[in-house]
């Protein structure tokens, strides 16, 4: 994968790369500079827990939609086991803007469904850029009742910048694909456990976002339109974007303020990227906790508390 | 019957819509004909020489599809607060301000139960006036709502769509409404009472992505806009010109995501006879 480097990840990266020259030196023989490597890295420490304690929001878009973001293939690699992936809506095509298959999370039985982004420009053309078509929400909720029927729990993984805005995609009823999938999860016997991973954008995110449980990693992002989108409309300039993201807040821990997500899951140091292993892992480990709880209730409870969590949400006044 | 539709039918129907001026007139956006205002409101808002659709206010939707002074508005008094502390060009509260003083409208819906045609309905009409029908957490709660007393009632919920989407003033409370109108709608649809979705022109964004697309009847009105993405975005996606047609009422039907187009002047008529229908199943599907 080629690496990518954020404007305000630069500083680390020089720093990373001069310690990795010390550290060669060092190999090779030449004694009394451990100290200095010492030193280093401790700056390093440092910036690093500087530059990410006080990440403004537009920072944090811009790691949500990070190149070397790990993705849902990724991650289905470095939980899962026996994974086996099922393609196609039965109707049109296969949209390869969403993955959807079964496999074991924790040796259990799932189904897991989510966006898919690109690695570079070849791939994201055949992914579109992790913006589906309504063919694609029409084969996640094919494998949500496929998962119903058997009795498997759903995991769904949400990145997306939104939903395609294209001809097909209007004629072929992107607004009913959408919002069938909305009232289908709502009403889904099994459990539903989402996690926001990258970008959450929008009705294209919502679509394979109502669960029982939705986790946000702490660098990913959830909003109504983009932060661009939003700012092109209200401010008149796209450039405005970093005020549109304030404005909106976005972030991991505003939704967890909001009490629109159930949690927050940590990331390494410096992103997911950096580290993405570990953020498996704990990825694995909140969804599997989350799901032992669920699976205790009975269907009709579950679905009870689900349209009562959903019911409750919005802010007014009345008088 | 209940004591709701008894009410003083003259307070209320002064309400619903706002006082037209003599002497004031608009071109048809289609034939071109000048209409005099009070023409228009006269004929539901509908040119008379060549049938184009003007918008309509909720009002004139209530007047149009409820028996007269049958109608007892809910949850006025439900309204926008500022979750976000929210500002572009202007602060969220003052738009508030504003659009409720310019459309005399607390937000962009208002409910109703009342009678149509012998059935005991509840009517939610949205109204573009108010922020260009966009759906925030009024909305969203007074829908969930009203599909609350269609499920306790044991009746058919109708909803009037006329919006350009979600509000981006609320954020993510915006886009949760997608999820809670759908979630209301999900009761209902375990129970043989019909929702009856009208899509009038513009239905766009999150609303067509929801609650407008799930009717067990979906119709929409001549010429109506209807759509996920706005025109506009399309357009700048694909880097060129949108088909003549394209996202029209008539277009959504061919592709096959209405039942039907309904003219205005006939709305009450045809889906006073689709609750007819749906009731006349309804003692076997209780049994
Ligand atoms: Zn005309």
């Amino acid at each position: 994968m080629k690496k990518h480097t954020l404007e305000f990840e630069k500083p680390l990266r020089e720093l990373e790369t001069k310690i990795n020259e010390l550290e060669t030196i060092s190999q090779s023989g030449k004694i009394g500079i451990e100290k200095e490597i010492t030193k280093l890295r401790r700056k390093l420490n440092k910036l690093h827990r500087d530059t990410y304690a006080n990440l403004s929001r537009w920072q944090c878009v811009q790691l949500a939609r990070h190149p070397n973001r790990p993705y849902t293939l990724d991650y289905i690699k470095l939980i899962t086991t026996d994974f086996v992936e099922f393609k196609g809506d039965r109707n049109f095509r296969d949209d390869k803007a969403i993955i959807a298959g079964i496999g074991r999370w924790n040796d259990q039985p799932v189904a897991i469904i989510g966006h898919q982004k690109g690695r570079g420009t070849k791939d994201n053309l055949k992914r579109n850029f992790g913006m589906s078509h309504p063919e694609g929400y029409r084969k996640a909720l094919r494998i949500m009742k496929l998962a119903e029927k058997f009795g498997l729990p759903v995991i769904t993984l949400i990145d997306t910048p939104g939903a395609y805005p294209g001809l097909g995609a209007e004629e072929r009823g992107q607004a009913s694909a959408i919002a069938e999938n909305l009232m289908a999860m709502a009403n889904l016997k099994v459990p539903i456990i989402a996690v926001v991973i990258g970008e959450g954008g929008s009705g294209g995110a919502l679509a394979l976002g109502i669960a029982d449980r939705v986790y946000m990693l702490q660098y990913a992002i959830y909003s109504v339109i983009s932060p661009e989108g939003c700012a092109s409309i209200l401010y008149r300039d796209a450039a405005q974007a970093p005020q549109a993201a304030d404005a909106m807040k976005i972030t991991a821990s505003d939704l967890l303020e909001f009490g629109i997500v159930d949690g927050l899951i940590e990331e390494p140091l410096g992103g997911a990227h950096y580290d993405p292993e570990m953020a498996a892992s704990v990825i694995s480990k909140t969804v599997t906790d989350a799901l032992d709880k669920l699976k205790t209730l009975n269907p009709k409870k579950r679905i009870k508390m689900r349209i009562n969590k959903y019911m409750k949400m919005g802010q007014w006044i009345e008088n | 019957m209940a004591a709701w539709f008894k009410r003083d039918k003259g307070k209320l129907a002064s309400s619903l819509k706002r006082e037209i001026p003599d002497g004031v007139w608009t071109k048809c956006n289609s034939c071109s004909e000048i209409l005099f205002h009070k023409t228009l409101e006269d004929n539901h808002q509908v040119c008379p020489k060549c049938s184009y659709h003007f918008r309509m206010s909720s009002g004139g939707y209530v007047e149009l599809l409820l028996d007269e002074g049958s109608w007892l508005e809910h949850d006025a008094t439900v309204k926008s607060t500022d979750p976000l502390k929210f500002k572009d060009t202007a602060a969220y509260p003052d738009r508030i301000t504003k659009y409720t003083k310019k459309s005399g409208l607390t937000d962009a819906i208002r409910c109703f139960s009342g009678i149509m045609s012998d059935h005991k309905v509840e009517l939610s009409v949205m109204d573009f006036a108010f922020m260009g029908g966009s759906v925030g957490s009024v909305v969203g709660e007074k829908l969930g709502r009203a599909i609350n007393r269609a499920v306790e009632n044991r009746c058919p919920m109708i909803v009037v769509s006329c919006s350009g989407g979600m509000r981006m003033q609320e954020g993510i409370f915006s886009l949760m409404q997608m999820a809670k109108v759908s979630a209301a709608l999900v009761r209902l649809s375990n129970l043989p009472q019909p929702f009856i979705s009208i899509l009038t022109n513009p239905t766009t964004g999150g609303t067509t992505a929801s609650f407008a697309m799930l009717g067990d009847v979906n119709i929409s009105e001549p010429g109506a806009l209807i759509g996920f993405a706005g025109p506009r975005v399309i357009k700048q996606t694909i880097g060129q010109d949108l088909p003549e047609g394209f996202q029209s009422a008539e277009f959504v039907l061919e592709h096959g995501f209405l039942d039907m187009i309904v003219e205005r002047k006939e709305l009450k008529e045809r889906v006073g006879c689709l609750l007819g229908l749906f009731r006349g199943n309804q003692n076997a599907v209780l049994q």
